[in-house]
């Protein structure tokens, strides 16, 4: 935890489309995220979480402010394959076999074959899918698909994780189960994660802090700490403390402008995430 | 077909048995199409067409003098022969000993292989020319109205331009073929090579992948299933390229002699002009059957939605 942090955001800002009808989507944002951090970032609909996501990933450029990944520019950092992303949909590639689909990263930097196969092998045994190596993707449950994306993600080692709703699509059993999941494997792997949800419950169980964003222009409200043990099983979300850091969380949500879940009217509310999007 | 138990994993046994079963289906109905097509057309000229006289009908020895109770001129033995009289004459020896059916048989090999080249030449020039829109849009609004044009000009319009300016050889007839084969081939790998989920392109982007990679490992992948459809309708247009394709250059050995004689003759024989349709069409279907072909080979692992096996 010494040093300089993973991630240095300093100003960042973004403002979508030109002179005319120009939307800021996010504005004034300072962010601090060291080493084997679990951060996520929580708002309503269309506050720019998934853009700021994104911008840390390199794969939108902000129009002010500085991103620094490893005291390095993010697009070094990008090119340096530094990241591993995690979307809320697996985008696994139908024409490969799960196998395939987590050397695709190894395939891409150029190791060696005897070497991709080896870590593939090793990442879908981080995520218990080794027996499905040689499935196609649409084989198996949605569930098992995100695995599959996190293992693929995780194949090259990178500095942090930037997951997008990764558990948004799957039905509340699985997600729990997911939770667990990917905490095991945080832990096992120390990796830095970046996790954009809108589950408060989510966002308190996994992370050690939780960034609480408003909307039009999306900006970080609060930074909540999670100081619950960093152990945390099924029984931790039957704490006390747990309990109090969801209040929190809610209570940091609603002094934000817009209420949680409910971000205005329909029509505003898709038009803000379609340009979040 | 059987959407809801596709979508799940089917056990392999099971796969195997259905897909046998899958395999002759398509097969089975065509050929009650075409039966259903032969009753239609005889029974039109039962109904309407010139009086039947057969002292024995099919070598039966059943005698048959049928008067059609009702006259429709369209439905004549010479806009309509007989089936079983086309089918005779595939059989009837030329002067110099060979029958209909081994001489159009010769012409039809001689026409495939010419098609088989300009469809080749079509397919790599049509991906060529979308790989290069795809990348630089500046290109695809100068080109693709260009390719839009370029195929409202009638073919048998171009042809003797292209085979008179490339010498009169089967080099001409393929290049003929393949104005025919790249346009579906460009549009649908156009449509194919964009298809892909906006995040697959994200996710290679945080690989730092170049253009080169996500070319190779996410476009032309995803553009697979695409492609194939535009291959099923260019392999079906190349047997129609060749064939016009031989028209102006004076090719003997091909079809098109076959159907430009069969023409010239056919008050005299309209079964050789039938017979020559028949076999360009065995000549169209058999190029889309192999491209569906390699289809299934190549899209073994996809979706069972998206092979289009079936289609």
């Amino acid at each position: 935890m010494t040093g300089a942090p993973v991630v240095e955001l300093v100003g960042v800002s973004k403002r979508f489309g030109g002179t005319a009808g120009a939307v800021d989507a996010l504005s004034g944002i300072d962010l601090r995220i060291d080493r084997g951090d679990f951060v996520s970032l929580i708002g309503p609909s269309g506050c720019g979480k998934s853009t700021l996501l994104r911008i840390v990933g390199d794969l939108i450029a902000p129009t002010t402010g500085n991103v620094t990944v490893n005291g390095k520019p993010a697009a070094r950092a990008r090119l340096d394959r530094d990241y591993g992303m995690v979307f809320q949909v697996p985008v696994l590639f139908d024409w490969r076999t799960v196998q395939k689909n987590v050397e695709l990263p190894l395939e891409i930097i150029g190791s060696p074959k005897s070497e991709r196969a080896a870590k593939a092998s090793a990442m879908l045994a981080l995520v218990e899918l080794s027996a499905f190596a040689g499935h196609r993707p649409w084989q198996l449950s949605g569930g098992m698909q995100q695995r599959v994306a996190i293992a693929r993600a995780l194949a090259l080692d990178p500095a942090i994780l930037l997951m997008d709703e990764p558990f948004g699509a799957l039905d509340e059993m699985t997600r729990e189960r997911m939770n667990i999941e990917l905490l095991r494997i945080w832990q096992r792997t120390g990796t830095t994660v970046i996790f954009v949800t809108h589950s408060i419950p989510e966002a308190v169980f996994l992370s050690t802090r939780v960034a609480v964003m408003s909307a039009r222009p999306g900006r970080i409200t609060h930074l909540i700490d999670i100081d619950l043990p960093r152990e945390r099983n099924v029984e931790t979300r039957e704490t006390e403390r747990y309990f109090e850091l969801v209040t929190e969380v809610r209570e940091a949500l609603r002094a934000g402008e817009a209420p949680v879940g409910d971000g205005g009217p329909a029509s505003a509310r898709v038009r803000a995430e379609g340009i979040a999007g | 077909m059987a959407t809801a138990a596709a979508s799940v994993a089917p056990p392999a046994v099971e796969s195997g048995r259905r897909s046998t079963r899958r395999r002759l289906r398509p097969a089975f109905g065509f050929l009650v199409i075409v039966a259903i097509l032969v009753v239609a057309w005889e029974a039109a000229k039962w109904l309407a067409g010139d009086p039947w006289r057969y002292d024995s009908f099919l070598g039966t020895g059943i005698a048959i003098d049928h008067r059609p109770p009702f006259r429709i001129a369209q439905f004549n033995d010479i806009n309509l022969p007989h089936v079983w009289d086309i089918a005779a004459i595939f059989f009837t020896a030329d002067a110099r000993g060979q029958t209909l059916l081994q001489v159009l048989l010769g012409a039809g090999l001689f026409t495939l292989r010419n098609a088989a080249l300009g469809f080749a030449i079509g397919a790599v020039v049509g991906l060529g020319l979308a790989i290069v829109i795809v990348h630089i849009r500046l290109v695809e609004r100068a080109i693709v109205p260009l390719l839009v044009v370029s195929q409202t000009i009638p073919i048998i319009a171009i042809a003797p331009l292209i085979v008179i300016g490339l010498r009169a050889d089967w080099l001409g007839v393929a290049v003929v073929t393949s104005y025919l084969t790249f346009f579906p081939v460009t549009i649908a790998a156009i449509r194919g090579m964009r298809s892909y989920d906006p995040r697959a392109y994200e996710l290679m982007t945080s690989y730092a992948a170049g253009r080169r990679t996500i070319l190779w490992k996410l476009r032309l992948p995803a553009s697979t299933a695409y492609l194939f459809t535009a291959f099923k309708v260019g392999a079906t247009g190349s047997i129609v390229g060749a064939i016009v394709g031989e028209l102006p250059s004076g090719i003997t050995q091909g079809l098109a002699r076959q159907i430009l004689t069969a023409m010239q003759y056919y008050t005299l024989a309209p079964g050789k002009l039938w017979a020559a349709v028949v076999v360009a069409s065995v000549l169209g279907i058999g190029a889309f059957l192999l491209v569906v072909l390699v289809e299934r080979r190549v899209l073994r692992g996809a979706r069972p939605d998206e092979t289009g096996a079936d289609a």
